[in-house]
């Protein structure tokens, strides 16, 4: 039975799309915003993997295809930035300086909490990409020497944890405007901010989308620098 | 045959960006090479936002499910961070939060300002 599991091509995307569907239906019928279908599928997942003594390798070989519409998808992403570039170019300056401020928020409490925990140099240039999209981190974590699977795990964990988080953060730091809110979520949680983003209305999402491409850039080179600081 | 289409256009960017990304010797993914030139090609009048919008938006709003398999993964590294857990978790938690906040709220404070001055 369940080498049958193990084998089945569908039984990875299913089990993933199922579980969302039960984080969905918790998140609505409770209404409260630690429900989050994202975080409870995960959890979900791994229960049932372990519970049934599945490796992991064989749940991705079946649940690696929804992972490949990934790039589309946030491909098309631009539809969101192009169907809100009048309120985009509005606001530019006040987008740029958010982001930006946020690229810089990341490298700083990166740095000053590396140098408080002792970490090595490998481990700071580990976390420097945490905020960005995993394609890019894993690049940046590559050329400068991290351990790359540990920068993938806290960029995803980032990612989640944004997600979750944004109601709090907004509500204590008094953040009401949408344009805000988009740029707070992607440039903290890369593309899973994101998807919080979309949920919380058109124009946050598509700031958001933008969030990912600028701050991802910015990152790119900024961390040229502060590779060098620690 | 519409959705085809759409979803032909938007795997054609895919694409690009995908061999941009052979090309360019920057850490930068397919992806954001995508966005950038669909977003282009949208606003030069290229590609009609009804040639997309509909499988785009399918494929938004399927996306929080695709980050499932890889967040699953994170069993598979647990060994090598367990060791530095409260250090790992106390950096991205710390750091997160404050970005969100800063960058939330320098973005409102232009926009508010922007409006108050007209």
């Amino acid at each position: 039975m369940i080498s049958l599991l193990e084998n089945s091509v569908f039984f990875g995307s299913l089990l993933s799309l199922f579980a969302f569907m039960i984080g969905e239906f918790l998140k609505k019928k409770t209404g409260k915003a630690f429900m989050n279908p994202l975080l409870i599928s995960i959890i979900l997942v791994i229960i049932v993997l372990k519970v049934l003594k599945i490796e992991y390798q064989s749940y991705n070989d079946g649940a690696k295809y929804i992972s490949y519409l990934l790039t589309p998808s946030t491909v098309a992403l631009s539809i969101p930035l192009y169907k809100q570039f009048e309120l985009l170019k509005k606001n530019t300056a006040a987008i740029l300086s958010g982001i930006l401020s946020g690229a810089f928020t990341s490298f700083i409490t990166v740095l000053v909490l590396s140098v408080l925990f002792r970490f090595s140099h490998k481990e700071y240039v580990t976390f420097l990409p945490k905020s960005i999209t995993t394609a890019i981190g894993m690049g940046i974590s590559e050329e400068l020497g991290g351990f790359v699977p540990i920068t993938v795990a806290v960029i995803i964990i980032t990612g989640i944890f944004g997600n979750v988080i944004s109601g709090v953060v907004f509500k204590l730091f008094r953040i009401n405007e949408p344009v805000a809110k988009g740029v707070s979520l992607g440039t903290a949680s890369h593309a899973i901010g994101t998807a919080k983003a979309m949920e919380l209305g058109e124009v946050e999402g598509a700031m958001s989308s933008l969030s990912i491409v600028i701050c991802g850039i910015f990152t790119v080179f900024g961390v040229m620098l502060f590779e060098k600081i620690y | 045959m519409a959705y085809i289409r759409q979803f032909c256009i938007i795997l054609a960017f895919s694409f690009v960006g995908e061999i941009l990304h052979f090309f360019i010797p920057l850490p930068i993914p397919a992806s954001i090479y995508g966005i950038i030139l669909l977003f282009a090609a949208l606003q030069s009048g290229l590609v009609k936002l009804h040639q997309v919008e509909k499988t785009g938006q399918f494929l938004i709003d399927i996306m929080p499910v695709m980050f499932i398999p890889a967040a699953v993964g994170l069993i598979e590294v647990w060994s090598d961070m367990k060791g530095s857990l409260v250090q790992f978790v106390t950096v991205m938690a710390v750091s997160t939060v404050a970005v969100m906040g800063v960058s939330g709220r320098i973005t409102q404070f232009f926009i508010r300002k922007r409006r108050n001055d007209i």
